[in-house]
């Protein structure tokens, strides 16, 4: 890995040099309530609008690689037959500028399911592959968990990443495309001061991070009270609104829909992002139902994250960065639930 | 300013995995229904057959697979697929109307032309069986998906030693594949029908499914706790108590097999529509041993 260090100052220039590309970043949306800025990514022109010291968005960056909707394929048809016509719906490479590390680690998961496993899927590969990540380290939120799932940094899966050490930043190098772009900045070898400087920071990063969940032996566990009653007191407090999942940058479960023109003649296959929590998730042709209840739902959607990705990846699905906590209408956070599960005092 | 180099995923070298195409993820066979027939009020028999000889020839699957079948502007759903595999790329699916899709392909004529992907998940592993005794199992519609094992057994009696398929149904009326039943007695397999609610054409046994197989077990009981597999599709409410019975005289967790049936919208282990637990039913099943099923929470 390749260290440099540029002054703050500096970084503008790389902006300008992306922007021969389509840059998404973190903005500043509009404030809730109480006057606390609520921050998003959108596709940005101008370095002055990003929010780089941004806490946390109310959304991922998933509908950049993810997109809440996206058409599969469309059909062209004629009588009995039909022409089908498949596109990936990605034409240029994007830049996510500013990623958190928690929201890195995402894509690090998608990627082994949606692109290392059996049948990667092309629509999600073609984004990846035309991604340029600047990362960009954060202050810990009172509902950042990511510490306990091990995500609150990230080691791969971006083209550069910056740590705020005061008046410079300095830059970690991960791929010869973000090699290629240090030539519109002054930069310089990071020297031992630097290396103190960066590990004192992120020293202080680590002591303040509050919100914690405790994963020893959480499959197991999971497995143990899978008929326990906690779930049961989660379930009726859920409104199964699916909103957690909208927020999630991790969630990928999706429903597929076939629409048709008026004219008969055009048709085309749809995508949406779904969630464990809707009613019909589970629901079979016929109406049968495997998962009913609002508990049943909400503890598969638990399982499939703290234990099924496990078992298969290593590696839990969540990245605690307690987005779905904080967009919960009914207050249901991560570390509350596996608490419980864990009959620990909340 | 300067412009990333664009990457085509499509041309690009996967060497971290080499397992599938990533062009063939969308990909569908287009197929031809080349007959329809009806065989109750409810579920008709689907002959399709991919058009592109070539394709046809190449398309293999085994007893236990199904296919997701899609009507461009209708919907796409999964099926499992009755015919044996030697018919390759020419396949018979069993079709009850019951949602968007199965409603529409309720009124199709043949000459329909619709779009065929897979087959995708696990299968029976009847080489496995060779030697042994089988009982196929099937409740309701459960005899699509073991209609497909049932003719590989057929095709190589020989193999296998005895064989004992016991079908239950609602009603006399709502017996599927009522045509080869004769041909299945010829071929030296113990067919035992059951119906729950007999008419004035039924004479044979009546009753639930566990009633004959109880009685089944009790004259099987010698061969149950070696050289025997046992298949069992149906409604889920059927597997406990089938496997159960199985167990108790004696047949091993491992030589039970099962399909289940779950909503999928892509067969590829994306959607995550079929999983149970945390398990996807398109990849690891929808044919799993009962020890698995056993530990898959919500299975059954």
């Amino acid at each position: 890995m390749i260290f440099k260090v540029i002054a703050k100052q500096e970084l503008a220039k790389l902006f300008e040099a992306l922007l021969a590309n389509r840059v998404v970043g973190p903005v500043r949306k509009g404030s809730d309530k109480n006057g606390t800025p609520i921050y998003s990514f959108e596709v940005v022109y101008d370095f002055t609008q990003l929010q780089l010291d941004y806490t946390s968005t109310q959304y991922p960056a998933k509908r950049f690689f993810l997109p809440y909707t996206e058409t599969l394929c469309t059909f062209e048809i004629a009588g009995d037959s039909w022409e089908k016509k498949v596109d990936f719906n990605i034409y240029q490479p994007q830049v996510l500028f500013g990623l958190h590390a928690c929201d890195i680690n995402a894509l690090n998961k998608l990627d082994k399911v949606l692109l290392e496993s059996a049948y990667p899927t092309p629509y999600y590969a073609s984004k990846r592959k035309n991604m340029f990540i600047v990362g960009i380290d954060c202050e810990p939120q009172p509902y950042c968990f990511c510490r306990s799932m091990g995500t609150d940094t990230a080691l791969h899966g971006f083209d550069m990443f910056l740590t705020d050490l005061g008046k410079k930043y300095f830059v970690e190098i991960q791929s010869a495309a973000a090699y290629n772009y240090l030539k519109h900045m002054q930069t310089s070898d990071p020297t031992e001061e630097d290396h103190l400087r960066y590990m004192a920071v992120e020293e202080a990063r680590h002591e303040k991070f509050m919100a914690q969940v405790d994963t020893t032996d959480l499959t197991k566990i999971l497995d143990m009270e899978f008929q326990s009653e906690v779930w049961k007191h989660w379930g009726d407090k859920c409104l199964s609104c699916g909103t957690c999942a909208s927020v999630c940058p991790t969630c990928y479960c999706y429903g597929v829909a076939e629409t048709v023109d008026l004219d008969l003649k055009h048709a085309a296959k749809m995508k949406h992002l779904h969630s464990c929590n809707l009613i019909d998730f589970a629901e079979v042709a016929g109406g049968h139902n495997f998962r009913p209840d609002s508990h049943t739902r909400l503890k598969y959607r638990y399982y499939h994250k703290h234990r099924g990705f496990v078992e298969a990846f290593e590696e839990s699905l969540c990245v605690g960065c307690g987005r779905c906590g904080e967009a919960c209408l009914a207050n249901i956070t991560v570390p509350e639930v596996i608490a419980s599960v864990r009959h620990e005092e909340i | 300013m300067e412009r990333l180099e664009f990457v085509d995923v499509l041309k690009e070298e996967r060497p971290e995995a080499p397992r599938h195409d990533l062009g063939s993820f969308e990909y569908t066979y287009k197929a031809e229904i080349t007959n329809v027939y009806p065989m109750t009020e409810q579920e008709k028999l689907y002959q399709i057959q991919i058009i592109d000889p070539e394709k046809r020839r190449g398309f293999t699957f085994r007893p236990g697979q199904f296919v997701m079948l899609e009507v461009p502007g209708i919907g796409e759903a999964p099926f499992s697929i009755s015919s044996s595999p030697i018919r390759r790329g020419d396949i018979e699916l069993c079709i009850r109307k019951v949602g968007n899709l199965t409603n529409f392909l309720a009124k199709v004529k043949r000459g329909t032309q619709v779009g065929i992907s897979g087959p995708f998940g696990t299968c029976f592993p009847v080489e496995k069986m060779y030697g042994q005794n089988i009982i196929l199992i099937a409740g309701g519609l459960g005899i699509a998906p073991l209609r497909s094992p049932t003719m590989t057994v057929l095709e190589n009696r020989s193999r296998f030693g005895m064989v004992e398929v016991i079908y239950g149904a609602k009603r006399p009326s709502e017996l599927l594949f009522t045509y080869l039943y004769d041909m299945w007695r010829k071929f030296d397999i113990n067919l035992n029908i059951i119906v729950e609610e007999p008419d004035h054409t039924w004479d044979g046994p009546v009753g639930l499914i566990t009633e004959i197989l109880q009685e089944r077990i009790g004259a099987l009981r010698d061969v149950l706790e070696q050289e025997t597999y046992a298949i069992v599709c149906g409604p889920p409410v059927m597997f406990t108590f089938v496997c159960n019975m199985l167990m108790a005289a004696g047949l091993p967790m491992h030589k039970m097999f099962v399909s289940l049936e779950r909503r999928m919208h892509c067969g590829r282990g994306k959607c995550c529509r079929c999983n149970v637990g945390s398990t996807y039913t398109c990849l690891k099943g929808p044919v799993f041993d009962y020890w698995s099923v056993m530990n898959l929470k919500e299975a059954i």
